[in-house]
């Protein structure tokens, strides 16, 4: 397929859709799944299955979750409204104001900062195009970028658009991806592989889960590119089992694409080759990390070893492999489509292009954002977000999950990058972003985090195992009020041996949550030394108070 | 030089593992199609017991060890049977700071089980799941297959209740 043929393909996608009047948009998502979305498309549905003007449509997230089942509609030629909380019995009130005024009552402000203040790249199709229609996709520009790829570009220039733009991992780490890809592109020919990474498991992150349920294809283009760009033919996806909404619509999109010559063999006719095929996960945190998830891709136990070498240099089977994060991929039809430098344009000097977060605990607006690097916290936090709810009050952020730590008020006016944040003892991590209110006590919270570390630790190497197990212990002893000034030393020190001494990033961060709530709301710490009083009758709380944090200091030093 | 061994029977005369050895003959009996193939076990049968491991050991050339191996180092396996009806938590984050525990604790005053644990009748199992990606409405749980959102202790156990008395 030429570049012609695929433009000639769209406008006839784009011309048949034309016919309706009112396109009704559904959000199926499994936000608004679970808040009954299905039952109102499907009274949707029947109520304007006669009408030929009207076409209802299921598609991927929109975004605010806190307010689903959302619904959309868009009538030509006027501005589209958004329904929120939508239910069955209001089908018929929405169908029949079609035409005329919108439904008021059910009206959800499009205005609002939440959807204004976004910039969306990874997430421009998602909750527009239904995501299990490959035609949809074409229409919306999409599989542009590969066909202009494949038939007018060389690898190189490939390349040099992904170096251009400056994009770096989505996952966490923030590794170059332009260098990432020319190291594998270099390594010399024999089979490659090219491996996305959709291993979401920080609790409190769906990012990449709505990317893989509201727009399969771009994923699948971007990696398609990524093989032409650095000399694979075959490709995986990881995805967690716990997934199985994204696995069915990949499933299906792979099948499609493969249909209409986009995977496959023998690439829009050239003698380039690729197919994609689907690993699932089967529940372990640890698949996350590079290592470990080519493991378990080869069927094996997830267990990191140790790098180098990199997969680049040795990875599956012991081939050179580029892996990448779902959204990372997400980026890439876009960058090839409009040009490196069109991306490079976009957020801070280093953190180039836009960010995706999932907005969750105690804020309004839960729910999905696509944000420009460099926003700042307070924006994202307070604008978009709309603050925490009536009668709570703001105390941190927490980002980067288990990874990561909590940040305070202080640090709200930080410009979100993934420099600034890792300074600020946090890190951007892959996206999740929970918000914390006073109820939470950030004792329970890192104790929270470190029992999840331990359970997830996968035993290989003892700092990790060990380690984490026994943070865990202190932590519980301090939380519930029987801990020692000793206790909060030990941790410390523990901390910075396991943080030193892991083997992969699971060890190496587990102490983060630890560390950056120690840092910010120390007083929390202390506090729960002094509630304990000692059983054999030591100095009442008052008179200890003062001593902890700087006898600590001297103990770890 | 690979010596050909004889096909391994199934463990019983069960149709299932036709579709289990459909499975592993798609990957050419592969060693790498280890966890697709135990998915596949686990999905038919609902848990793996010794016989299949050994089932699928022989199948596809491994050890038994490497197999239990596997299918202990992941949570989403189960060497035990699990009950008619399953409720899984979320145990994530978000649902954390919005009270997942006060879930937990309802589970356990009700039916005397904790996460992992099935009662003793078979009738329901209590998961526990790192994050289901709902955290829009947290705290969330899955009822047999069904997300629910924004729950309370109560709305919980009466839906537990439900597909429990639905179904007998």
């Amino acid at each position: 397929m030429q570049l012609e043929e695929l433009s000639e393909l769209a406008a006839e996608i784009q011309e048949s859709q034309q016919h309706c009047d009112h396109c009704v948009r559904v959000c199926m998502a499994a936000g608004c799944q679970s808040s009954g979305a299905k039952v109102v498309f499907d009274a949707l549905s029947e109520k304007t299955a006669e009408s030929e003007h009207v076409c209802v449509k299921g598609v991927g997230c929109m975004g605010l979750c806190a307010a689903g089942p959302l619904v959309e509609v868009t009538s030509r030629g006027q501005a589209p409204v958004m329904y929120q909380q939508v239910t069955e019995a209001d089908a018929q009130e929405v169908v029949d104001s079609l035409g005329g005024a919108p439904v008021e009552r059910l009206r959800c402000p499009s205005d609002m900062p939440f959807f204004t203040s976004q910039h969306k790249i990874v997430l421009e199709n998602s909750g527009v195009i239904d995501p299990e229609q490959i035609k949809e996709y074409i229409a919306a520009d999409g599989y542009r970028a590969l066909v202009h790829a494949v038939t007018e570009m060389t690898p190189a220039e490939v390349l040099r658009e992904v170096d251009v733009s400056g994009l770096r991992g989505r996952g966490g780490g923030g590794y170059p991806a332009g260098l990432k890809w020319s190291t594998v592109s270099k390594m010399p020919g024999g089979d490659k592989f090219v491996v996305c990474n959709g291993d979401e498991g920080d609790p409190g992150a769906f990012m990449d889960r709505a990317v893989l349920e509201s727009d399969p294809h771009r994923v699948i283009e971007g990696m398609v590119l990524a093989g032409y760009a650095v000399g694979a033919a075959h490709g995986f996806i990881y995805v967690r089992a716990e997934y199985p909404l994204a696995v069915e619509r990949l499933t299906k999109a792979i099948r499609d694409a493969t249909k209409q010559g986009f995977l496959g063999q023998n690439i829009c006719e050239t003698r380039f080759s690729f197919d994609i095929e689907i690993r699932l996960g089967a529940g372990a945190f640890v698949c996350g990390e590079e290592t470990a998830l080519m493991a378990s891709i080869e069927g094996r136990r997830g267990q990191p070893r140790p790098r180098p070498p990199y997969p680049a240099q040795s990875g599956l089977w012991g081939y050179s492999t580029l892996i990448n994060n779902v959204e990372t991929f997400a980026n890439i039809p876009p960058i090839i489509r409009r040009g490196g430098a069109w991306f490079a344009s976009i957020g801070t000097e280093k953190s180039k292009g836009t960010k995706v977060f999932a907005l969750a605990g105690r804020i309004r607006n839960t729910g999905l954002i696509e944000v420009p690097m460099g926003i700042t916290l307070r924006d994202i936090v307070f604008t978009i977000g709309g603050g925490v709810p009536e009668g709570s009050q703001f105390k941190a952020v927490q980002t980067g999950g288990p990874s990561g730590g909590c940040l305070p008020e202080e640090f709200l006016d930080l410009p979100v990058d993934y420099d600034t944040l890792r300074q600020a003892g946090s890190i951007m991590g892959s996206g999740g972003m929970i918000v914390m209110d006073q109820t939470s006590s950030m004792v329970d919270v890192a104790r929270y985090f470190m029992e999840f570390c331990m359970d997830e630790s996968c035993g290989k190497c003892v700092p990790c195992r060990a380690g984490t197990h026994q943070m865990h212990a202190l932590l519980d002893k301090i939380a519930q009020g029987h801990g020692s000034v000793k206790d909060l030393a030990l941790l410390e020190e523990l901390c910075e041996v396991v943080r030193a001494m892991s083997l992969c990033g699971l060890g190496q961060t587990a102490p983060n949550p630890v560390l950056s709530t120690l840092q910010h709301f120390r007083m929390e710490y202390v506090a729960k030394l002094q509630e304990h009083a000692l059983p054999d009758g030591g100095p009442p709380a008052s008179e200890r108070s003062a001593t902890p944090p700087a006898e600590s200091q001297e103990t770890t030093s | 030089m690979t010596l050909q061994l004889a096909k391994p029977a199934p463990p019983d005369d069960d149709k299932r593992w036709k579709m289990v050895e459909v499975t592993m003959r798609r990957s050419g009996y592969a060693s790498h199609a280890l966890i697709e193939t135990l998915h596949r076990v686990q999905g038919l049968f609902g848990y793996l017991d010794e016989p299949a491991m050994n089932f699928v050991a022989e199948s596809l050339g491994l050890p038994l060890s490497k197999v239990y191996g596997v299918a202990t180092f992941y949570h989403l396996f189960s060497l035990k049977p699990q009950g008619k009806h399953t409720c899984v938590i979320c145990t994530g984050t978000a649902c954390y700071i919005k009270g997942a525990r006060e879930l937990v604790d309802g589970l356990r005053q009700k039916y005397g089980i904790e996460l992992g644990q099935t009662t003793p009748d078979l009738e329901l199992s209590a998961v526990g799941a790192r994050c289901i990606g709902a955290c829009g409405l947290a705290p969330a749980a899955v009822v047999d297959g069904e997300v629910l959102g924004n729950l309370t202790v109560d709305q919980l156990l009466a839906r537990i209740e439900k597909v429990i008395h639905d179904a007998t």
